[in-house]
């Protein structure tokens, strides 16, 4: 039996265990439907071109494990940005774990997408906003179908949320093969404020494929600033499909740093509905041996006046493989709308390759539309420059490496996630640079 | 003697560049390089400093007494040779202060000595940057980049004096400075002299050595240094351009 085959089957267990009369699980069987006509991404998809999964999908995937694994604190503390004070929620082989968790009802919400997704008290939100951006697609619908548990996030008008929330997915890698639905909803009112960091992190190197969808809801003059730090196991893969709606005068960047990992795509979509909106999409891959990174971003400039701002670095070594596909989408309404696009890429090895494809559909006249894609190699004048000054090869080499990622850097803006990456990086990049980066 | 070169031959992509060159310079002396365009000075300046795309044919390269033609750029410049780039590099990403503090420790490293300490460290930036008349912040702005051709010649010149040389080559520095630029950048390097260092300047025009006063200059041309003599050579040069030395040369064959 396929894996396609198994998950369908599965599904009857699965809603065994559902309120089978809600709305929610009208939507659920929706999806499972269209998963069911569409099947898995195939690299006859053109957005699917130039990654398969393929071999990811050969693996027998427990889809519900139930094993209880018991997680000690010092043992993952590391995948946590734990010097700061901040709220948690942490899921263990996609259980919550309230050991781990730190989780709030106190003037806003930092919870449980299954207590959303059940409790009268969310009945609203859920109504106005479960599914309501999330596309069709196949790999989103298949999480749609078996959307369960993930983190709710709500933040009410007005309200500036003084620590980061951290949304941590830990597998624990008890079964040979794990597959994952996280679903996470974050909605924000009107003028709130808050930071959220988000991770998927398997324990062994057993296999791992997380399905993630996230929606996020940015009303007027809110903003959010959103961290995602991939650096999994080389058994691990993930697909993130992240899809964000932006009212006028909001502001959201969104920061994917992919450091590991056997199969990362990220699809990331903004829908702009408003004036004066600022989209911010950065993000630093560096990666190695048979490892994949796909970026795949949207961004869709409905309203007038609008900015986004791409900024995408990476950096592939061994037989690594890069993907960018940035698509920017300007509305006929959408006028003086300000979109810029950046992708520099830096070879690092012959047998490394990327595929970049800048995309940019325009029916407004009036706007401003940049993009700029290169693929390289270290430059050798600077590389003989640093040498004349004593710093030998080898550490030329890494920082200049570290000098390319770190304009993406300089906008991080929680001090503990900069030095955090900075220092993955240095790990990545298998150096010890003289200064403290 | 801190330099030299004895019989250099060098050639770049098979193109033979240097042809038989020879240079002695004594510690505490200014050497000037002069001549036409294509002459051979950059790439002078560029083979002792070891780069890889010129092939020494044949020849030595001796600094302080020891061959120094088959080690690294990086060994050269722990070994005391600094090379003021023509045009430097610009590092987007990596600060002034940074990179200097990254130069410092691995030529410290070199030696087998500890990371300087940082309160040393910030001491030497402050006295250089002020004797170079460099803001401070300055220093904090990514390497080169966006910095006007003063700034960076300037900058060079900083980055000499917190390494203190055994050996500095100043390629060109005064091109593309303004008066008062030249005027600080020669300040610092006559400051930076002593008795124990050496340096040598290419440069086209006696503009500079106005302010870096040569005890010889030499002409360098096809490949060659064809005539040497003390400053007033310079000034010769500047009245009358290089043909009755190419006219002299012919003369002789």
């Amino acid at each position: 039996m396929d894996l396609k085959d198994k998950i369908l089957s599965s599904y009857v267990a699965f809603e065994n265990e559902m309120d089978m009369n809600s709305d929610i699980h009208e939507i659920r069987m929706k999806s499972l439907e269209n998963f069911e006509k569409l099947g898995f991404p195939s690299k006859k998809l053109e957005e699917w071109k130039y990654t398969s999964l393929n071999t990811v999908l050969k693996n027998d995937y427990s889809l519900f494990p139930n094993k209880e694994v018991s997680v000690d604190l010092a043992d993952v503390k590391k995948y946590f940005i734990h010097d700061i004070d901040s709220y948690k929620v942490v899921f263990i082989d996609g259980k919550y774990n309230s050991f781990l968790s730190e989780t709030t009802h106190d003037t806003i919400d930092v919870c449980l997408m299954s207590a959303a997704l059940t409790k009268p008290k969310y009945k609203i939100v859920i109504e106005n906003y479960f599914n309501k951006i999330a596309k069709q697609d196949n790999l989103t619908s298949l999480n749609t179908a078996f959307a369960k548990e993930g983190s709710y996030i709500n933040i009410p008008k007005n309200v500036e949320v003084q620590k980061p929330i951290q949304i941590i997915n830990l597998t624990t890698g008890s079964e040979i093969a794990t597959m994952m639905q996280p679903r996470n909803l974050i909605v924000l009112e009107e003028n709130a404020h808050v930071q959220i960091i988000e991770r998927h992190q398997s324990l062994n190197s057993n296999a791992v494929l997380s399905n993630v969808v996230t929606e996020v809801f940015v009303a007027r003059n809110a903003t959010v600033d959103y961290y995602k730090i991939q650096n999994d196991n080389l058994n691990a893969s993930l697909v993130d499909n992240t899809f964000i709606e932006q009212k006028t005068n909001s502001e959201v960047s969104v920061h994917t740093f992919s450091f590991g990992g056997n199969i990362t795509r990220n699809n990331l979509n903004f829908y702009q509905r408003g004036e004066h909106i600022n989209s911010i999409l950065k993000g630093i891959t560096i990666i190695e041996d048979k490892q994949l990174v796909d970026h795949h971003t949207l961004v869709h400039h409905i309203g007038p006046n609008c900015e986004s701002h791409q900024d995408y670095k990476g950096i592939y070594d061994e037989r690594s493989t890069g993907v960018f596909n940035g698509k920017v989408l300007v509305a006929k309404e959408a006028q003086k709308t300000n979109a810029y696009q950046q992708n520099n890429n830096i070879l690092v090895s012959d047998k490394a390759n990327v595929n970049a494809k800048p995309q940019l559909e325009i029916f407004a006249d009036d706007v401003k539309c940049s993009h700029g894609c290169t693929i390289g190699q270290l430059d050798d004048e600077a590389l003989f420059y640093m040498q004349q000054r004593g710093i030998p090869k080898k550490e030329g080499k890494a920082l200049l490496m570290y000098a390319f990622a770190n304009t993406v850097l300089e906008s991080v803006k929680i001090p503990e996630v900069k030095s955090r990456i900075t220092k993955l990086i240095a790990q990545k990049l298998k150096i010890n640079i003289g200064f403290n980066l | 003697m801190i330099l030299k070169i004895n019989n250099l031959h060098s050639t770049v992509d098979g193109k033979t560049i240097l042809k038989g060159l020879n240079i002695e310079v004594k510690a505490g002396e200014v050497h000037a390089i002069m001549g036409p365009n294509g002459s051979g000075k950059s790439t002078l300046a560029n083979i002792i400093a070891g780069k890889e795309d010129y092939e020494v044919t044949q020849g030595t390269i001796e600094l302080n007494g020891e061959n120094i033609s088959e080690l690294s750029p990086e060994e050269r410049a722990h070994a005391g040779v600094f090379l003021s780039f023509q045009y430097p590099v610009e590092i987007p990403g990596v600060s002034v202060t940074n990179f200097i503090k990254t130069s410092i420790n691995e030529n410290r490293k070199a030696r087998g000595l500890e990371d300087m300490p940082a309160k040393d460290m910030l001491q030497k930036i402050r006295e250089k940057s002020e004797l170079l008349e460099i803001d401070r912040k300055f220093l904090s702005r990514s390497l080169n980049e966006g910095f006007s051709g003063g700034e960076k010649k300037r900058n060079e010149i900083f980055q000499m004096a917190m390494l203190e040389p055994k050996l500095a080559i100043l390629d060109e520095t005064d091109s593309g400075l303004d008066i008062d630029a030249l005027r600080i950048v020669a300040n610092g390097v006559n400051k930076l002299k002593s008795k124990d260092n050496a340096v040598i300047v290419i440069t086209h025009y006696q503009r500079l050595l106005d302010y870096i006063v040569p005890d010889f200059v030499h002409v360098l041309y096809d490949g060659k240094i064809v005539k040497s003599g003390v400053a007033s050579l310079a000034l010769e040069i500047e009245a009358k351009g290089y043909d009755w030395i190419k006219q002299e040369l012919e003369n002789l064959v």
